[in-house]
């Protein structure tokens, strides 16, 4: 009888338990699901630069690349930009490829902010907003690192420091 | 375990206060008072008499109402502190949460920010909460529901002397010709649906035991409630997105894994019309200025054709056309689109003629689409308009500088070169709405406004909901609880025959004065007199 009344009360605690860690466990899981996944393959994208040209994510594979979503009224994203090409030209020839994603703006907004902060790296534009959609962008600026096999190594939104855009980029460097 | 045998022969679980089966007085302390305590029928709540595992304490802690009532008002309390200021999900995502509280609200955003109140309701402790009230109902149930129902199972007709005479409702009678009596009695009481045992010259008459399980039944519903809630978080269960498209746009839509597009033909805002419209509503118009009669996005449905990595423009196949009104929101495949919001007249082009400033001649007009601007607007004979700089929604900056605060063109400006055959190397021009400046001194010539044309832009909803039934379920099963619960009373009448007397007492778990008057019509000319309410006797006195 005793026995009894402490196997239910342990089946019935332990049941409510699981859904409570079931619960638990959904909810902090579903801002990673939201977000890329970290360790995961970054989602593929092909947009067009400046310039005219494609850039595939996946034609990238085998070199790092510094993947940055930006807009031209954003400060910070502003502010990093100047550090990026530094790194950029620091990096391009040791297999570490940066690419800007503008989030949709005019192209004339983003060629003219271009000019004027003499950017060289590519900058891509994600008109009509799917890549955003792919990599859930909300706040800007914000930074994903890719490795050599096109995983997701790290994220990061807010400005970076140009050390720390140093160290990222050494990170995913083959 | 100890159990507890009865006088009477019936063996009560350790910790009943009375009999189940006769209702004697088990426990000594409870001997002295003149009415028992009726709640859950002097059972023995389980959780209070066993403490001796770690499962037992916290089976214990979660059976306290007291412990119950406290999770609730805790959670109200923090429910109210996530409305102080807005959640994450709600702030505009120009700069990182971490950054924005501290921006717009001081230390005290900051202080908010830190203690994770700004994703309040989906924040661990919230959660565990809630899932502890959950918890506390399901034991706090299950705990006097299960004693509850075996007390009422076991309960005999004949009750202890004790048992009746501390009933609220009692009275004893002197009685000649008591099986006449009992015969009228019977007859009454089962026309009024009573259900009768009768034993050695004893009566127990019982109706609407079922009232006592409407606040389980009740209970049940909020739990299937509560797990409604909990499957939202199961992926795929439950979606809410906001999508705005502008007119002639075509977006995909979220949550979709890009295999559905929307385009938005047209945005229409009508109003009730104050001549064409009922007559009854004029008054309220001229009130307001404006009644909205209809929101309406008038959208085509896309699905993608193959596969596309992003970014790639995707073949689309129509699927269909649709009218999104209020509450006639467009569905596809679990899918609902409503309308939720929108925006009126959104600016999408702006024209402006090159005049010369003296003679006012125009050498043509520029149309420009402020989505995509082109940098060179080509005039003929020599004429030509560059556009330096571009800026959607124009401010100045701290610094005196000209900046966009957005990609939406709100409030567009736009450096321009001026180029003519007489001004080769162009003049500079600041042109912002109603706003011109020549920082490179007095110009020839200008750029003069001559209109713009605008665009709605519709907000959608998007909405998949697999929870939804479940939820309703649980609201249905708390409402029949409760009317259960308040629309029967649970009434028992007992008879006992004490020597040449007849004992009689009555309960009722609410409504006192239908069960006496019940009472008294069921006794009226059989002899015995109608019972005394013994709370009421002891106020008067």
């Amino acid at each position: 009888m005793k026995k009894r009344r402490l196997v239910i009360r342990t089946i019935i605690l332990l049941i409510l338990g699981a859904a409570v860690a079931y619960t638990l466990y959904a909810n902090f899981t579903k801002d990673d699901i939201k977000k890329v996944v970290i360790g995961e393959q970054a989602p593929d994208f092909v947009l067009v630069d400046l310039n005219g040209e494609e850039h595939r994510l996946s034609d990238y594979k085998g070199q790092g690349v510094f993947l940055n979503f930006w807009g031209t009224y954003c400060k910070p994203c502003e502010k990093e930009m100047p550090y990026m090409d530094n790194q950029y030209k620091q990096f391009k020839d040791k297999g570490v490829q940066t690419l800007a994603v503008n989030v949709g703006e005019s192209e004339l907004s983003v060629s003219k902010f271009a000019e004027r902060h003499k950017l060289t790296f590519p900058i891509v534009l994600d008109k009509d907003g799917q890549v955003q959609t792919a990599y859930k962008i909300g706040a800007l600026p914000a930074t994903f690192m890719i490795d050599k096999d096109g995983k997701v190594v790290k994220y990061h939104t807010g400005q970076l420091t140009e050390e720390m855009i140093k160290e990222l980029m050494e990170q995913v460097q083959p | 375990m100890k159990h507890v045998k009865c006088e009477c022969g019936h063996v009560n679980p350790h910790g009943t206060i009375l009999c189940e089966a006769c209702g004697r007085v088990l426990q000594e302390s409870e001997k002295d008072k003149k009415l028992v305590d009726m709640r859950y029928e002097g059972s023995a709540r389980r959780s209070q008499t066993y403490n001796k595992t770690i499962i037992d304490k916290i089976w214990n802690f979660f059976s306290s109402v007291k412990v119950g009532v406290w999770l609730i008002v805790i959670t109200l309390i923090a429910s109210a502190l996530g409305t102080i200021l807005p959640q994450e999900m709600y702030i505009p995502p120009v700069m990182p949460a971490a950054e924005y509280y501290e921006d717009q609200y001081g230390w005290i955003g900051k202080l908010y920010y830190e203690l994770g109140f700004h994703n309040l309701y989906s924040s661990w402790w919230y959660l565990v909460l809630i899932a502890s009230i959950g918890i506390s109902l399901v034991i706090c149930s299950l705990d006097r529901m299960i004693p509850l129902w075996r007390a009422l199972k076991a309960q005999r007709v004949a009750r202890h002397e004790g048992f009746l005479k501390r009933q609220r409702i009692f009275g004893v009678s002197e009685a000649s010709n008591l099986d006449v009596s009992y015969e009228k009695i019977k007859e009454r009481l089962k026309a009024k649906r009573y259900n009768i045992r009768e034993e050695d010259g004893n009566i127990l008459a019982e109706k609407g035991r079922f009232s006592r399980w409407g606040p389980y039944v009740n209970h049940i519903g909020l739990i299937i409630f509560l797990i409604g809630g909990m499957l939202r978080f199961v992926p795929g269960m439950y979606i809410d997105e906001v999508l705005w498209v502008r007119e002639g746009e075509t977006k995909v839509i979220p949550e979709t894994d890009g295999q559905y597009y929307l385009k938005n033909n047209k945005f229409i805002l009508e109003v009730y019309d104050k001549d064409k419209d009922n007559k009854a509503f004029s008054n309220a118009i001229e009130e307001k200025g404006m009644v909205a009669k209809n929101y309406q996005s008038d959208v085509t449905l896309y699905k993608k054709k193959g596969e596309t990595v992003a970014g790639q423009a995707p073949e689309l196949e129509k699927v269909k056309d649709y009218s999104i009104k209020v509450n006639e929101p467009l569905k596809f495949e679990g899918y609902a689109l409503y309308q939720v919001s929108y925006k009126l007249d959104e600016l999408n082009q702006m024209t402006f003629r090159l005049n010369k400033k003296d003679s006012e001649e125009s050498f043509g007009e520029i149309k420009i689409d402020l989505n995509d601007p082109k940098d060179r607007y080509d005039l003929g004979n020599g004429y030509a308009v560059e556009v330096v700089s571009y800026f959607p929604d124009f401010e100045f900056d701290d610094s005196g500088e000209p900046i966009t605060k957005s990609k939406v063109p709100n409030n567009p400006a736009f450096v321009f070169k001026m180029i003519s055959p007489d001004k080769k190397d162009g003049e500079i021009s600041f042109v912002a709405i109603q706003q011109t400046i020549e920082p490179f001194g007095d110009n020839e010539y200008k750029m003069n406004f001559a209109g713009i044309d605008t665009k709605h832009v519709s907000s959608i909803t998007v909405r998949k909901d697999l929870t939804l039934w479940i939820i309703a379920l649980g609201g249905l099963i708390f409402m029949i609880g409760v009317a259960q619960g308040s629309y029967w009373n649970h009434r028992r009448i007992w008879l006992r025959r004490v020597n040449d007397e007849v004992w009689i007492a009555g309960h009722t778990n609410k409504n006192w004065h239908g069960l006496k008057r019940e009472i008294q019509s069921v006794l009226e000319g059989t002899g015995i007199d109608d019972p005394e309410d013994q709370v009421q006797k002891e106020t008067k006195e």
